[in-house]
């Protein structure tokens, strides 16, 4: 759906935050940003839905935010750094909530860091999209 | 009359501040992190700059999704460490230089640069981090500090040739300003590092040392690099690298590198941090020496 025919649509396994996205994405956005004063931390802990119900998001928004599905959030136009003070209140470490966008466990993808991350080789283009080969 | 006399490129990891808050970054465990900075610490001391212009991007802190300035200059009395979800970090209150910035800010918007003025903000990680991690501990910090935001987080990012540009812009505004001020202009954000996504966690080491490698000379070469182009070789968050671009920009073509640093991971992010002096400096600190 998103970033189709953009120079950045063939990079796999990421999503650039444009203005497609950040117009889908803004109601989610602004809600993870009221999240920043604990007055609001607290009414959303309380009643988490009736807390969303609040913003003008779309139902597939609502839902992945309160199954914390960061991958379909992104998808629906989330920014990471909104959704951090989403994971932030549940008391969830940066580095957790951004593996679970991975294919790999919290564990797996903290032994990954520590090993230097992710390799860029095979990760620059999406298989039927590569360039060729510089001569 | 006001004088750029260094530069500093460093990452602004928020994980640096918590360790630096729990009293941590001491310990051996973060000793390979630290360590880092140690020659930067005492080097500080002997710079003492009277301003720092401190190049960062805010990350959904002051700037939410309502208002997105792709360059903003802080000519405010001083700004406030952000809570960004976990509390206020216990630093000291920053002091901005408001005669210095509204100089500079009519002296680009004169030269082309559309800047957003900002009098009043909070001041998130991107800020406070880079000065912990210079000058430590501190009951004050030890300058006053232009606080100069740059938008990385909504795809576009200005380009590296008009980052690269405004920091000639800020020279020249700088050089025009009849106080003797010595001023510093740090660059910070990066290195690589993607925080979403599949690919999430890509470090790509030999990019950000090439890229450490060209900044002193062949930065023309680094500010032809597109945002795309940062993003499939660093990761989505490696393109903050433009920042380092506008500090390039604020120097003479001549800088001596004169300490490094890199380290991979700080939680999900590669580690650099660079210093550069003019060369002129570094050629006057000798002289002097030679007669002491
Ligand atoms: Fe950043």
């Amino acid at each position: 759906m998103n970033n189709n025919n953009k120079p950045y649509s063939n990079i796999p396994g990421t999503t650039v935050f444009d203005g497609d996205m950040a117009r889908i994405g803004f109601h989610l956005n602004q809600f993870c940003m009221s999240l920043m004063q604990a007055s609001n931390r607290d009414a959303f802990r309380q009643d988490e839905r009736g807390y969303v119900d609040q913003w003008p998001m779309t139902e597939a928004q609502k839902k992945a935010v309160l199954a914390r599905d960061f991958t379909q959030l992104i998808a629906l136009g989330g920014n990471i750094y909104y959704l951090v003070k989403l994971s932030s209140s549940d008391g969830l470490s940066v580095a957790a909530a951004v593996s679970t966008m991975t294919n790999l466990s919290p564990e797996d993808y903290m032994a990954m860091m520590r090993n230097g991350g992710r390799s860029p080789d095979g990760n620059r283009y999406v298989e039927n999209d590569k360039p060729k080969e510089k001569p | 009359m006001a004088k750029i006399t260094a530069g500093l490129g460093t990452s602004h990891i928020p994980l640096l501040g918590h360790i630096i808050d729990k009293g941590e970054s001491h310990t051996e465990k973060w000793a390979p992190i630290f360590d880092g900075f140690q020659f930067t610490k005492q080097w500080i001391k002997k710079q003492k700059p009277d301003v720092v212009i401190l190049v960062y991007n805010d990350h959904a802190t002051a700037f939410d999704m309502k208002i997105i300035p792709t360059f903003a200059i802080g000519c405010g009395e001083e700004y406030h460490p952000a809570d960004e979800g976990y509390g206020a970090r216990p630093v000291p209150t920053v002091k901005g230089a408001p005669k210095l910035a509204w100089h500079i800010t009519e002296s680009l918007i004169k030269q082309g640069f559309d800047m957003t003025i900002v009098n009043e903000m909070d001041v998130d990680h991107g800020l406070t981090v880079p000065l912990s991690m210079v000058f430590g501990e501190v009951e004050e910090w030890p300058c006053q500090v232009i606080p100069l935001a740059v938008n990385t987080v909504v795809y576009p990012a200005p380009t590296g040739e008009r980052c690269l540009a405004l920091g000639k812009a800020i020279r020249a505004a700088v050089e025009q300003f009849p106080e003797d001020l010595n001023v510093q202009v740090w660059g910070t954000g990066g290195m690589s590092h993607q925080l979403l996504g599949e690919r999430a966690g890509l470090i790509n080491r030999e990019w950000d040392l090439a890229f450490m490698d060209d900044l002193q000379s062949d930065y023309d070469k680094l500010a032809a690099i597109s945002q795309v182009e940062y993003i499939r070789e660093s990761g989505t968050e490696g393109s903050e690298m433009v920042m380092w671009l506008i500090m390039r920009g604020a120097l003479n073509h001549d800088v001596t590198e004169i300490h490094r640093h890199y380290y991979v991971p700080v939680s999900n992010t590669a580690l650099g941090h660079l210093i550069y002096e003019n060369a002129d400096i570094a050629a006057d600190l000798k002289t002097a020496e030679d007669v002491a």
